[in-house]
């Protein structure tokens, strides 16, 4: 590898630097260069010893989280795809037609991720280039986050301007990576949601599924909606009542949307939410590696379990007879629990400050996804409105401690 | 003995090179050197002039502000003009050896130690600049009067000595250092000494208040310490202590004349580890002479954590008992194999990103002085806390020093700490930034608000 250095020393780097040709292009080439050698600069002051992890390690060790999120992700595309056509049956999940279902998942995830690296990337390059600051690597894991919480049908130009409001609006004008108030990702999400309601709901959750119904290749009973969406409809409805019944039928056992199948995943949904099994072998990676915070990712699980308990004993409609266990498979809720809410940035920054976050954070989204039909996706808004309280919370257990450190100095005066 | 107080929260790095066995005398030095850097904030100004004689605890400098302390030579010989750098700030006085000789200095009894005799004992014979005070981590004044002093029996830091290695032989000195300090104290008062759960060696200590500690490393800072058994309120001095220096304090005021005696602890993976027995001011060459394979590497007087750099003539730190030689890490890192996407078999972490974690935990590291990655914006969280054992929140403390909030600084416990207390801070640092020169920065900014 020392023969690959020296080229890009000698041949390469000068392009870059003092009256190089491409000297406005510097950001770039050390970006790339850092990203192959990590340089051999040395400590100079302080300590003479420097633990080994990086930020690119351990943002690299987030996406690997990401992977069985992704894979299962690619894989369900294709299957709710294959299902809404009637070509394969529920029965025989796994076998049937593999390979097709991977393909078909591919063609809809890889250009979904090539638009929002290639956007939000060049949007990162060029401020850097501005500002004449290395490259963060902030987004490499937004970079990936964002595709995985777009619905499938999504077109790909609404997901580059997403990425740019989100880039530039969330985390540029703050100050750049580290210094942003709210999840880039949740927050290109949250700008398709308001800004383009109508094509952000209805039939995009499954590939394809407009054109098969206007085809009339849709297989029977199919919608094409989330779980969520149905359940948003017996918001309002009689608990035994016609609709409720016909919502509910889905989610018992055997039923499209039952607990197995809102855990494994195999319903529609956003490109990677709908596994809560994929999202749980991401977080023991985050919490086995200790780069994800397992204070916030427990207290967020337990707090939607809470919530779901309280209007499970409440029962007034459908929506809250479903158990919450149930609840917190469903949706968004685990894939936001473990890649969201745990975004350092923009979580609360102090380990007691960190369990409440993550507790109201869960119990907000199961609240907010119940009480209001119109935002099925409750841990979006949810992890939002606790980006936005996250200060507020550091700054009460901060106090706490200047508080404490006031009493001992009264104490020792007296 | 008590129970020992369990420090939960620190790490220990498994170094190669470790000392062990028993301590070998070093050839009496051609030169003795003292670096006037080494006491944060000291502006000297010259008693001798270059070319005088001097004799072994003969002024050198005095402190500019307080002209009451005295720094002398440890050797007799020939002054040299000093070392400057910029704004010709002094930056070493050397004493070449020349005949010899001992500056009389006035003894005092140990029984019967009254405080205004030692302070005045101390400031004369040049044992002022051992002590060190907290807050702002810089020597504390001729006039200071302390709440408390705390002396660390044990040095938790990678690869130091034990108080069995560096004291042995010396425990009457010790403990007469402690009488001595003591007197220093408000009556009834007695230093408080820190030691290693399970270590017996200051079992017979009288003089001082015991309090064992367990954990890994900070256990062994004094700032730990003073943070677990009385905690520096705004207003509050506190003085710190070498064991070392303790000794030297015991044995000098006893004979009424100069001890700056010091074993050093050569350790790291590019030297073959010993105890030398030294004196405080003797160069770094002629420590690590035909012990040390310098090509390549860094040679460190103290440990890795908190040691400085000290040029090619240098001399030990003034309050240091450790070299450290390590590697250098010059080598750019190719990111599959040795780099951010290696394996890393080599390398040590606090997180567990890398497979270190799963080794047997008597496994020890060579690492090298690579930063291992880019400085970068702050982004993870809770990496600090989990080795800084403090009720303090290091990051809130440090942004606060970042934008110059006094008050704020105040309020998140600045009075407490010291840059060392933030050295594992620093090594965990994913975004490799330089916290105890934050930390320095800040402790400056105080000690302007004050002056």
């Amino acid at each position: 590898m020392k023969a690959l250095h020296k080229l890009i020393e000698e041949r390469v780097k000068p392009n870059f630097t003092g009256d190089g040709k491409l000297k406005r292009f510097w950001v770039v080439f050390d970006a790339l260069e850092t990203f192959l050698f990590t340089p051999g600069h040395t400590t100079s002051k302080g300590v003479h010893i420097r633990d080994g992890i990086d930020l690119k390690r351990t943002m690299f060790l987030v996406i690997v989280a990401m992977i069985p999120a992704l894979l299962f992700g690619t894989w369900n595309i294709g299957h709710q795809y294959y299902l809404s056509l009637g070509d394969i049956t529920t029965a025989d999940p796994w076998t049937a037609m593999f390979l097709d279902k991977i393909i078909v998942g591919a063609i809809k995830v890889v250009p979904l991720i090539v638009v929002s690296y290639a956007t939000g990337l060049g949007i990162e390059f060029v401020i850097a280039g501005i500002n004449g600051h290395a490259i963060n690597e902030g987004f490499l894991v937004s970079g990936m986050l964002i595709p995985l919480i777009m619905p499938v049908d999504v077109p790909l130009w609404m997901v580059a301007v997403a990425t740019a409001f989100a880039v530039l609006i969330a985390k540029e004008v703050f100050g750049g990576t580290g210094m942003n108030i709210l999840n880039v990702a949740l927050t290109s999400r949250a700008f398709l949601f308001f800004a383009y309601p109508k094509q952000m709901s209805g039939e995009i959750w499954i590939h394809d599924v407009m054109a098969s119904k206007t085809g009339g290749l849709l297989a029977d009973g199919y919608t094409g909606a989330t779980a969520l969406g149905h359940l948003a409809n017996t918001v309002g409805q009689p608990v035994q009542g016609e609709v409720s019944n016909g919502v509910m039928a889905m989610f018992t056992d055997g039923g499209m949307f039952s607990l197995m199948n809102c855990f494994v995943g195999t319903i529609p949904g956003s490109v990677a939410e709908t596994s809560a099994l994929a999202a749980l072998i991401g977080a023991a990676i985050l919490i086995w590696t200790g780069i994800g915070s397992w204070r916030i990712i427990s207290s967020f699980i337990v707090g939607g379990l809470v919530m779901g308990a309280i209007f499970n004993l409440l029962s007034l409609n459908a929506y809250m007879t479903i158990g919450p266990v149930h609840q917190i498979v469903m949706g968004g809720f685990m894939f936001g629990a473990v890649f969201m809410a745990t975004d350092p940035v923009s979580a609360a920054q102090t380990n007691r400050g960190k369990w409440l976050y993550g507790f109201l954070g869960g119990l907000f989204s199961i609240m907010i996804r119940v009480f209001n039909p119109a935002y099925p996706e409750g841990v979006m808004m949810a992890i939002l409105f606790m980006n936005v309280m996250a200060p507020t919370i550091d700054h009460y257990v901060i106090e706490a401690n200047i508080r404490r450190r006031e009493k001992r100095l009264t104490a020792a005066v007296a | 003995m008590p129970e020992p107080v369990k420090i939960r929260k620190g790490l220990d790095i498994r170094l190669k090179g470790g000392v062990q066995g028993g301590s070998h005398d070093l050839p009496a030095a051609d030169r003795f050197s003292i670096h006037p850097t080494d006491f944060h904030g000291l502006v000297p100004r010259m008693a001798v002039k270059a070319g005088a004689e001097v004799k072994v605890g003969d002024v050198l400098f005095t402190d500019k502000k307080n002209p009451d302390i005295k720094f002398v030579s440890g050797l007799a010989g020939t002054v040299h003009e000093p070392i400057r750098g910029e704004k010709r700030r002094i930056l070493r006085v050397d004493v070449s050896a020349s005949g010899s000789g001992t500056a009389a200095g006035t003894s005092v009894d140990p029984s019967q130690p009254t405080g205004d005799a030692v302070r005045a004992a101390m400031l004369s014979m040049g044992f002022w600049p051992m002590l060190k005070q907290r807050p702002f981590a810089v020597m504390p004044a001729s006039d200071s009067i302390p709440r408390d002093i705390f002396v660390s029996g044990f040095d938790s830091a990678p690869l130091a000595p034990t108080a069995a290695m560096v004291l042995d032989g010396r425990m009457d000195a010790f403990r007469a250092g402690l009488s001595y300090l003591n007197a220093l104290l408000p009556s009834g008062r007695k230093v408080q000494l820190g030691v290693a759960g399970g270590d017996t060696f200051f079992a017979e200590v009288t003089e001082a208040d015991l309090t064992a500690y367990s954990g890994p490393h900070p256990a062994g800072n004094v700032g730990v310490q003073i943070h677990e058994v009385g905690p520096i309120n705004k207003g509050e001095v506190v003085w710190t202590v070498g064991m070392q220096d303790v000794a030297n304090i015991g044995e000098g005021l006893m004979s009424g004349t100069y001890t700056a005696k010091r074993k050093v602890a050569l350790t790291g993976s590019r030297s073959q580890p010993a105890l030398l027995n030294t004196t405080v001011g003797t160069p770094m060459s002629s420590l690590i002479k035909d012990r040390v394979m310098t090509e390549g590497t860094r040679v460190i007087s103290g440990n890795v954590l908190t040691g400085s750099v000290r040029g090619e003539e240098g001399a030990l730190g003034f309050h240091d008992q450790q070299v450290t030689c390590i590697p250098e890490g010059h080598e750019p890192l190719f990111f599959l194999t040795k780099g951010w996407l290696g394996p890393g078999f080599d390398k040590f972490s606090a997180s567990r990103a890398f497979p270190t974690w799963l080794m047997p935990k008597g496994k020890e590291y060579d690492l090298n002085t690579n930063n291992n990655g880019e400085e970068r914006a702050f982004v993870v969280t809770g990496q600090y806390d989990a080795v800084f054992p403090f009720d303090i929140y290091p990051v809130q403390l440090l942004k606060s020093i970042l934008v110059g909030d006094i008050d704020r600084m105040e309020k998140l416990g600045i009075y407490e700490v010291a840059p060392e207390d933030f050295a594992l801070c620093e090594y965990v640092c994913t975004s490799k930034l330089d916290v105890q020169d934050i930390v320095r920065k800040g402790l400056d900014q105080m000690i302007e608000e004050f002056a």
